[in-house]
């Protein structure tokens, strides 16, 4: 293989990795707007609890002698905190805002957004919490000459499988049918005597999970800092805007044309490479306001 | 009939009239009560009124809620700072001059792309031309200073009459610029008062309440929107303009969208159903984070929990909390 196929494949399966991230955070993002029509502005701020969360439970397994393999376990974990999290959140905070205007729920998100953004640096502290250990408990592999960590292998997988997990549950189970059925039409849903509540609470805890996992799986390649949510949250903006609010398929091509676009960026156009991915937004949004697959 | 209305605009306009006298005298002679830094505080809280009362014109009277304010808070204040960097003269009044107009084209641009839509995507595209002024102030660092900003010293104000350096500079600063920001204020809520009550101001809360029979009266929406528009951002960038004296330097943080909705919450905190409530909401809000950031390392948890209990509890905001009360009040005494 030609060094220049090397650096090639290197990139893209770079892109790959943020691709297989701001999938499962854009994902969640949707998937609570299209079924509770409620734009979660703490989104952000669940994908870096479940970063910490992940990385403190590692810690406290080799503290306590857990063996390598069982470690890698406390990724689900962490990822299922954060839906717990959204257990609690959803019909204490968010179900008094259904029926009131736009501007409340925004504000109750940011409001939350703000607490949790502090708790974490409350419970955490200022310095990054690394989880290292599992990257280095796979090898490194060889890409024509260069370096490359299996794991970041792992990160896209956990992406791939989650996308179709989702997929498969929204579009192939009894419940995705209900879950469709609610983001449709909620009072009709109601009416025919579908438990509106428990799929709504459903719902965010799964947009929570996608959440808590996209940062469970990405804290041992970088590690977990504060403000790592506020960034992620607008990025995820980016994608799902792009994508259509509200559409599964609507992330996922989202991401991928946000990821592309970024490592080239950061190749080839690195002052603009932000600046550009939110012009393309606000372009999106001009031309198609439902974005690529959105119906809403 | 005729001298019924009339008489019934007068005694509305007279009471509100007679309470703001008594607060303008008040702050007038604020200064020589409080110490410097009450005065620092109180002229962050007229800013941040400024900018909120510009928000509230789209939010509260045309039901437009912008993420995005933050922006033109921002280019108002990187537009002074480029100005000292550029053009030299440091004087408020050209500050103005030159800030003003700039922060009223870049309003007038984004906002013309902006209320093609409503809702919450009118929400999201500000938000999203926000962030790519943020990251534009933040790559662009030969131009802006990327993360470190600029300084702004401070500036002479009345063409150059009042100039501060030297040992007692700093204190001179805060106590003629806290009556500047003052006098701008006042202007900028008169000017605030007769748009709102004018017949655009009554288009607007036509179009809020009612978007399609607004259309059949033959109002043309979009562009009240964009005017709207233009005018809050205008605002707003005029607090910005006010505020990077003040502040001294000005960095990416103010264009950043957490910025934003800090603004959002000042309106909401006073109330955005009604004219006074942005302005109280400024200095609530200003009094609110200085302390929350004074008492606990811990300040954004504190306002967060304020702003969730705020939604919850008092929707109304401040204003609107205490006028339901007084209501009551006066139907007890009736």
């Amino acid at each position: 293989m030609g060094e220049a196929v090397a650096i090639l494949t290197v990139q893209i399966l770079n892109s790959l990795l943020y691709c297989s991230v701001l999938f499962l955070i854009a994902a969640g993002l949707s998937l609570i707007f299209g079924v509770m029509r409620i734009v979660n502005l703490a989104h952000g701020s669940l994908y870096a609890v479940g970063a910490y969360v992940t990385a403190w439970l590692v810690g406290r397994g080799i503290a306590l002698g857990v063996p390598l393999g069982w470690l890698f376990l406390l990724v689900p974990v962490g990822a299922l905190s954060v839906a717990l999290i959204g257990i609690v959140i959803e019909p204490l905070l968010l179900r008094p805002f259904y029926r009131r205007a736009e501007e409340y729920q925004l504000l109750v998100t940011f409001g939350l957004f703000q607490i949790l953004e502090d708790l974490m640096r409350l419970i955490w502290g200022g310095t990054p919490l690394s989880a290292d250990t599992l990257m280095d408990a796979l090898p490194i592999i060889r890409i024509g000459g260069l370096l490359y960590p299996a794991y970041n292998l792992v990160v896209i997988g956990t992406g791939a499988v989650a996308a179709v997990a989702l997929w498969a549950v929204i579009y192939h189970t009894k419940f995705g049918v209900l879950l469709r059925a609610t983001s449709q039409d909620r009072r009709m849903a109601s009416a025919l005597g579908l438990n509106v509540g428990l799929v709504y609470v459903l719902a965010f805890a799964i947009g929570c999970f996608m959440a808590g996992l996209g940062g469970a799986i990405v804290v041992p390649t970088q590690a977990a800092v504060l403000g790592m949510g506020v960034d992620a949250l607008v990025i995820a903006f980016v994608v799902v805007v792009i994508g259509g609010l509200g559409s599964l398929k609507g992330a996922l091509v989202g991401a991928v044309i946000v990821s592309i676009v970024r490592t080239a960026g950061i190749q080839f156009f690195p002052e603009l490479e932000l600046a550009a991915l939110y012009l393309i937004a606000a372009l999106v949004l001009l031309v198609r306001p439902t974005g690529l697959f959105g119906t809403a | 009939m005729k001298a019924d209305i009339v008489s019934l605009r007068d005694r509305s306009l007279l009471r509100p009239a007679a309470v703001l006298a008594a607060i303008l005298f008040v702050l007038i002679l604020l200064p020589s009560f409080v110490e410097t830094y009450q005065i620092q505080l109180v002229t962050y809280g007229l800013i941040a009124a400024i900018a909120a009362l510009g928000f509230n014109l789209l939010l509260g009277y045309t039901g437009l809620l912008s993420f995005g304010h933050s922006a033109y808070f921002g280019i108002g204040a990187y537009a002074v700072a480029l100005v000292v960097q550029h053009l030299g003269p440091h004087s408020m009044e050209f500050y103005l001059l030159v800030g003003i107009p700039v922060v009223a084209v870049m309003s007038a641009l984004l906002g013309y792309i902006c209320v093609r839509h409503t809702r919450i995507f009118f929400g999201i595209l500000t938000l999203a031309l926000s962030q790519v002024v943020y990251s534009l102030a933040l790559k662009l660092y030969w131009v802006t200073g990327g993360s470190d900003g600029l300084r702004v010293p401070r500036p002479t104000l009345v063409l150059g009459l009042l100039s501060f350096s030297g040992g007692h500079g700093f204190q001179q600063f805060i106590t003629s610029y806290y009556y500047y920001v003052l006098a701008i204020f006042v202007v900028a809520i008169i000017f605030m008062w007769v748009i709102v009550h004018s017949p655009f101001g009554k288009a607007l809360q036509a179009i809020r309440d009612n978007e399609i029979r607004a259309r059949f009266l033959g109002l043309r929406i979009r562009r009240f929107r964009w005017i709207s528009f233009l005018i809050s951002g205008t605002f707003t960038g005029l607090a910005g303009i006010l505020w990077v004296p003040l502040n001294g330097l000005t960095t990416p943080d103010v264009l950043y969208w957490t910025f934003s909705g800090e603004i959002v919450f000042t309106t909401l905190l006073g109330g955005f159903r009604n004219f006074t409530g942005p302005i109280v909401g400024g200095i609530a809000f200003t009094y609110l984070r200085t302390y929350a950031v004074a008492t606990t390392e811990y300040w954004q948890l504190l306002l967060g929990a304020v702003l969730v209990a705020l939604v919850l509890l008092l929707p109304t905001g401040i204003v609107g909390a205490l006028s339901k009360a007084g209501q009551r009040l006066s139907e007890r005494n009736r």
